[in-house]
């Protein structure tokens, strides 16, 4: 915070904006109206000269820059000034883009112009250059929680790389799930070329490679194994987690880490709860993992049936055992390796004993991974039957009898076998839900409500991390006890930053995909690491270097901020006042939406850098006629949509005065009521998707926005306002269409219900 | 039924899927079937199969032996090839479809009267005869195969036809006596007595 | 002397006083002008066609095959076989391929050929005319013969089913083939390359043994050709093309419609465009007669 303000602003008259605008009087209103000391007008801003003279007046004590060109998404590798704080107003793509190119339309696409450089001048004003908090530290050790495939991979990855690893295991050995497989699903397809023929060179079962991952973890120095351990607390933020853990036998160790992985794998699937398959009234009946260790025992001679040792002459193998099924006690979901893994395990019985009869009872065959189709292609090769068809019972007895709706020939069937594998799924080993836990502390005591949640938790699973965060013990939920991460864009990425979660905790996968999901979250761990050692943001405003302070003073200790942050980046001190972990926070400002009292803000982002700018665009008298409708858009999908829809060609309305934000979360209800009180006519909020299959950056920046906003309508009816002025959409990056549309109808709106009483 | 079909059943009790595939041309594939259904999908003349092309193949591996080698289904296969193209997994269905209707004709099993099958029958007689096809011959065969006074029916009904043909030249009354043919007509026979021996003895063999 | 010579195998339909006699006729005027000489198998037999799977099984059906191209080895060394028909070609030329893939076959096959005192060497590729005329001369070569451009026609390019699949032409597409089309353009007159039935199945074979399930398929592939306005249809394959035109008169009486489209041979196309006159280009063979292409040939 420089004492010496210096604010220069830069006219670009390239792209044809010179062409369509004034520019004399773009720079006269930059100075007057802008207050800038000075402001420069260039006929190509971001060629190398143009560069070139931004630079040098930064070296000459310009400290605060305002350039008026194209997007700010535009051009960023030009403009790209550290040194200073920047604003940018959009004349191409927010202006001379979406407008006519008529004379008649020359007054209105003026004003627009006009409007954006006060904005931008007005920003310029209230923010500084963001420099780090000096929270931050650098420690490259990163924690790996889980010592089976995943957990070893990202090991083995992270520590390749130079970064010191401590896995802990709370088994007494290494391997997981996987160690107890006979052997693996394949993962390469077959050669290139290689046709659907009969006789093709098909992938096959190869050996398991658990033992070898142990050894090279015990081989690999910078490695440190903790058998038999749990994590019994974890503290701190991403570069300064101080965790503690607990040892079967000997004392608890402390240590502090950067960055930590959760690889706690899947319990398997209780089939206990498949009694129409006859699991547990015939030995016979085995599931997929039981029939592995029959597999091991019987090394390369014949599977034996449990109940009388006798030789396996004919096995079923009924997929999606307890699963993709709504059913109480059922999975809904596809655990996405029992398909692979029963075409492995016919192949076992038809490699001992080709006359073996093997039978897979399959509703989707479902063969995920580069090998998939053409594993499922060996398994026909091999004369394994794949039966369409749905099993409904077994019937016990010295020979199986399985019952089936065979789904091709549409009828009741059945088959007899000496033995039944269940192709049973996998529950993810997560922690308990924080959320969860959240709820029932501030349930009422007493009420119906405490009693449930109380019941809920008394089944919790134990908690894996033992986070000492405000927003409870562990990684926040998704769907089914699976961790919550950006399915799309950032997957290792959860809602904990500096905490990756990688395996099947995260989703259904098989073991490539998991090994492939850990080397993702290694990769994201380091960088979570590095981040945090120069007090940078993580993804998605990665590089950020503007963290939230408040105003200690002026908080009511309301816990808004400490409850709503999505990242839990936020805890309390004794009397309820937030205590900020700079490097958990991602930047989205949700936090500053939160605030009813104003009074937290980043170095280049606050109440009142938004503030200004509303209050700086000009509102015409009623008598103009010409309303102003204000757009609030989210700079991760919104913004670039309606650029893209500029670049294409579609038209804005005149009125529009378009505001990027970090994530809908930021916004603050003042900023609608203010626009609202000093004359808009409409305002229009665009954010993405919110629901479970969500697309917001911030995980819930989108969805607690539009929770707040639900209360908008009581300040529209408490000024006399019609609810039509405020409407909130989910905007998607593609929606280049409809973006421009949703404004255009709200204009068409105002035309219909008339303009805002507001007006001066 | 043929002593050959009571071998096969013997020999093969427990899977019709193996018999196939021992015996039916290209039968190797139809374990190889993933049951996506494009075959039936676009099967010209699929609405008119009892089982078409997918169905059969699942009927194999279900052992529906009798179903199947009864069916008419197969014989209504127009070898248009589109299947052939289609079928992601590179099947030749149609060739199996040949295979199977002709394996079920060899054990007895195909329905009695088949239309197709019986004009598969005359066509192959009429061109064994003289080593090339002879269209008229072949014409009034079918339509006098199911009896003289049928036949007269069936030239009668087809009476139009058959003088535009004439006046068009594409028909020639004269090839009832004689016609085309190859010189070396013994020559060929004996191939083809070799050639069907060689095949009978291969599936008699599967089929002791 | 020539400048193009091949083995021809005629097959059985296009005999004197056949179902496509007018096919070889008009291909025999199309060679004359395109200079390609044919030089037919000697003793050639039938292919048995697809139909023959019901009465010879595998062996003896490929075995006669063999001996064509035995014989085609024999007396025409070095030619490359070429089929006008379709069924003659795909049985040829899937019997060649299957002997190449199993070994056993073939040497099944070969026992069987000494009986009839040949053998196979099986090295000869075996084409389709349409495959001589789009690969081995081209469009502009085609181009350049036309003396005759066939203007104001619009023709509907219709493959079928054998001359297309499996192995097709020049790496055409199976669902839309666009040579026949292409062809009709050189030839000056207008094609219809979004005829929808073009490569829709007119029963084959099974005109014969089920007349009703096939002459359905016939209706629709007429029916398509009307509805882009076609003038006439035009295929390579000769159960295509006397399925498609002869039981015009029984679908009228069937479905009440009132189809008399003419059906025609590429190469009766070609004859005409080349100058040739109506007899050349077999045009009297028709069943429903094209008299607009009786015309073009008159002036």
């Amino acid at each position: 915070m420089s004492a010496e303000k210096k604010l220069v602003g830069y006219l670009c008259t390239g792209c044809g904006i010179g062409d369509r605008l004034d520019a004399k009087q773009l720079l006269s209103t930059a100075k007057r109206e802008g207050k800038l000391q000075e402001c420069k007008q260039h006929e190509m801003l971001c060629n190398a000269e143009g560069v070139k003279m931004i630079k040098d007046d930064i070296t000459e004590g310009a400290t605060h820059i305002m350039i008026a060109a194209c997007s700010r998404r535009a051009k960023v590798e030009a403009f790209n000034f550290p040194e200073a704080a920047m604003t940018r107003a959009n004349l191409r793509e927010g202006v001379i883009w979406v407008r006519p190119a008529t004379d008649e339309n020359g007054e209105t696409t003026q004003e627009m112009a006009e409007d954006y450089i006060r904005m931008a001048c007005a920003e310029l004003r209230t923010i500084n250059k963001p420099s780090s908090s000096g929270e931050q530290s650098l420690n490259k050790n990163i924690l790996v929680v889980g010592g089976g495939v995943t957990g070893m991979t990202a090991s083995l990855e992270a520590a390749a790389a130079g970064y010191p690893v401590t896995l802990v295991e709370k088994s007494g050995a290494l391997g997981g799930h996987a160690a107890l497989l006979h052997k693996r699903v394949p993962h390469r397809a077959a050669a290139i070329g290689t046709t659907n023929s009969r006789t093709a060179d098909l992938p096959q079962p190869v050996d398991n490679n658990v033992a070898e991952l142990i050894t090279r973890i015990e081989s690999a120095g910078n490695i440190s194994v903790q058998l038999n351990s749990t994590v019994a607390k974890t503290s701190g933020a991403p570069g300064r987690f101080s965790v503690e853990i607990a040892t079967a036998s000997g004392p608890t160790i402390s240590a502090d880490f950067g960055a930590i992985i959760q690889a706690s794998g899947f319990k398997p699937y209780d089939a206990g709860q498949l009694g129409e398959f006859a699991y547990g009234a015939s030995p016979d009946v085995v599931t997929n993992l039981e029939l592995e260790q029959l597999a091991k025992e019987a090394g390369n001679g014949p599977i034996r049936r449990p109940s009388d040792g006798k030789e396996v002459q004919s096995v079923a193998f009924i997929q999606c055992a307890g699963q993709r099924s709504e059913r109480e006690a059922h999975l809904p979901y596809c655990s996405g390796f029992c398909c692979t893994t029963s075409i492995k395990q016919a192949i076992y019985f038809k490699d001992q004993n080709p006359g073996c009869d093997a039978t897979i009872l399959f509703d989707d065959l479902r063969t995920p991974g580069a090998a998939g189709e053409d594993f499922y292609r060996a398994g026909q090769q091999k004369m394994v039957t794949f039966s369409k068809g749905k099993a409904t019972e077994v019937v016990p007895g010295s020979s199986l009898l399985v019952r089936f709706q065979d789904l091709i020939l549409n009828e009741a069937t059945e088959i007899t076998c000496d033995l039944v594998v269940l192709a049973t799924g996998i529950v993810a080993n997560s922690g308990p839900d924080p959320y969860a836990q959240l709820a029932f502390d501030e349930a009422a005591e007493g009420s119906s409500e405490k009693e449930t949640l109380r019941k809920a938790l008394e089944v919790a699973p134990p908690s894996i991390l033992n986070l000492s965060y405000r927003q409870g013990t562990d990684l926040p939920h998704l769907r089914h006890g699976f961790t919550d991460s950006h399915f799309i864009c950032f997957p290792y990425e959860t809602r904990r930053t500096g905490i990756y979660a990688a395996g099947p905790v995260r989703r259904p996968m098989d073991i490539q995909q998991a090994m492939d999901d850990a080397a993702g979250a290694a990769m994201k761990a380091i960088q979570a690491v590095e981040n945090a050692g120069l007090g940078r943001a993580a993804h998605p405003r990665s590089g950020d270097l503007s963290f939230p302070s408040f105003r200690k003073e002026g908080c009511t200790q309301c816990k808004r901020c400490t409850v709503e942050c999505p990242f839990g980046a936020i805890n309390e001190d004794d009397k309820g006042y937030p205590l900020y972990n700079e490097a958990r926070c991602r930047r989205c400002g949700t936090c500053m939406g939160a605030c009813p009292v104003r009074v937290i803000s980043f170095e280049n982002y606050s109440v009142e850098s938004v503030n200004q700018q509303i209050k700086n665009c000009n509102i015409p008298d009623e008598f103009a006629e010409k309303p102003r409708v204000l757009v609030f858009a989210c700079e991760n999908d919104a913004y670039p949509a309606l650029d893209q829809a500029s670049m294409s060609g579609r038209e804005l309305t005149p009125w529009a005065r378009v505001i990027p934000v970090r994530c809908l979360g930021s916004i603050n209800l003042s900023w609608i009521t203010d626009s609202l009180n000093s004359g808009y006519d409409g305002v229009v909020l665009m954010g993405c998707r919110r629901d479970d299959d969500y697309q917001c950056h911030f995980v819930r920046g989108s969805a607690i926005a539009a929770e707040r906003m639900s209360k908008v309508g009581d300040t529209l009816s408490s000024l006399n306002l019609e609810p039509e002025r405020v409407a909130l959409y989910e905007v998607a990056i593609t929606d280049i269409e409809r973006a421009p549309k949703l404004i255009n109808d709200m204009a068409d709106t105002i035309a219909r219900i008339g303009q805002s009483p507001f007006k001066f | 039924m043929s002593d050959l079909n009571q071998n096969m059943i013997e020999k093969y009790r427990n899977s019709f899927l193996k018999e196939v595939e021992a015996n039916v041309e290209e039968g190797e594939w139809v374990k190889m079937c993933m049951q996506c259904g494009v075959c039936s999908g676009s099967c010209p003349l699929g609405k008119h199969w009892a089982h078409p092309p997918q169905e059969i193949f699942m009927m194999i591996r279900a052992g529906q032996r009798e179903a199947v080698l009864s069916s008419d289904a197969m014989w209504m296969c127009t070898s248009c090839y589109n299947c052939i193209v289609r079928c992601p997994r590179e099947l030749p269905i149609t060739h199996i479809m040949h295979g199977l209707a002709h394996y079920a004709r060899r054990l007895g099993l195909a329905p009695k009267g088949q239309p197709t099958m019986a004009f598969a029958q005359i066509f192959w007689d009429n061109m064994m005869k003289a080593g090339r096809v002879n269209e008229l011959k072949l014409g009034l065969s079918l339509y006098y195969k199911d009896g003289f006074v049928q036949g007269i029916k069936n030239s009668l009904a087809n009476m139009k036809l058959g003088q535009n043909m004439i006046k068009a030249k594409r028909m020639n009354a004269v090839e009832f006596f004689g016609g085309h043919g190859v010189k070396d007509v013994s020559g060929l026979q004996k191939m083809i007595r070799k050639a069907q021996e060689l095949e009978d003895a291969r599936i008699a063999k599967y089929g002791k | 002397m020539a400048k193009r010579e091949y083995s021809f195998y005629p097959g059985c339909s296009s005999q004197k006083g056949a179902s496509s006699s007018n096919y070889l006729v008009s291909v025999q005027t199309m060679c004359e002008e395109l200079d390609i000489k044919l030089n037919e198998i000697p003793d050639w037999n039938c292919c048995a066609a697809s139909i023959g799977y019901g009465g010879g099984g595998v062996l003896p059906r490929l075995a006669l095959s063999a001996r064509n191209i035995a014989l085609s080895e024999q007396h025409n060394a070095g030619q490359d076989i070429v089929a006008t028909c379709a069924a003659c070609w795909l049985a040829t030329r899937e019997a060649a391929e299957r002997f190449h893939h199993d070994g056993a076959l073939m040497a099944e096959a070969s026992q069987a050929l000494a009986e009839a005192g040949l053998k196979l060497n099986n090295a000869t590729p075996i084409k389709h005319m349409a495959e001589v005329l789009v690969e081995d001369i081209g469009y502009a070569e085609i181009g350049s013969k036309v003396k005759k451009p066939l203007e104001g026609l619009k023709i509907a390019g219709y493959v079928g089913c054998q001359t297309n699949r499996p192995f097709g032409i020049a790496g055409e597409s199976y669902e839309n083939p666009l040579y026949l089309d292409r062809l009709v353009e050189t030839l000056g007159a207008e094609s219809i390359p979004t005829y929808e039935k073009k490569v829709q199945c007119c029963g084959g074979a099974l005109a014969f043994s089920e007349p009703e399930k096939s002459q359905e398929m016939i209706k629709g592939i007429i029916e398509a050709a009307y509805d882009h306005g076609a003038d006439m249809i035009v295929t390579p394959c000769p159960l295509c093309q006397a399925n498609v035109e002869i039981y015009q008169d029984q679908i009228n009486s069937t479905y009440g419609t009132k189809f008399k489209m003419p059906v025609v041979y590429y190469s009766s196309l070609m004859a005409v465009a080349f100058g040739r006159s109506a007899k050349d280009a077999a045009l009297d063979g028709q069943v429903v007669s094209a008299k607009q292409l009786e015309e073009i040939a008159k002036k």
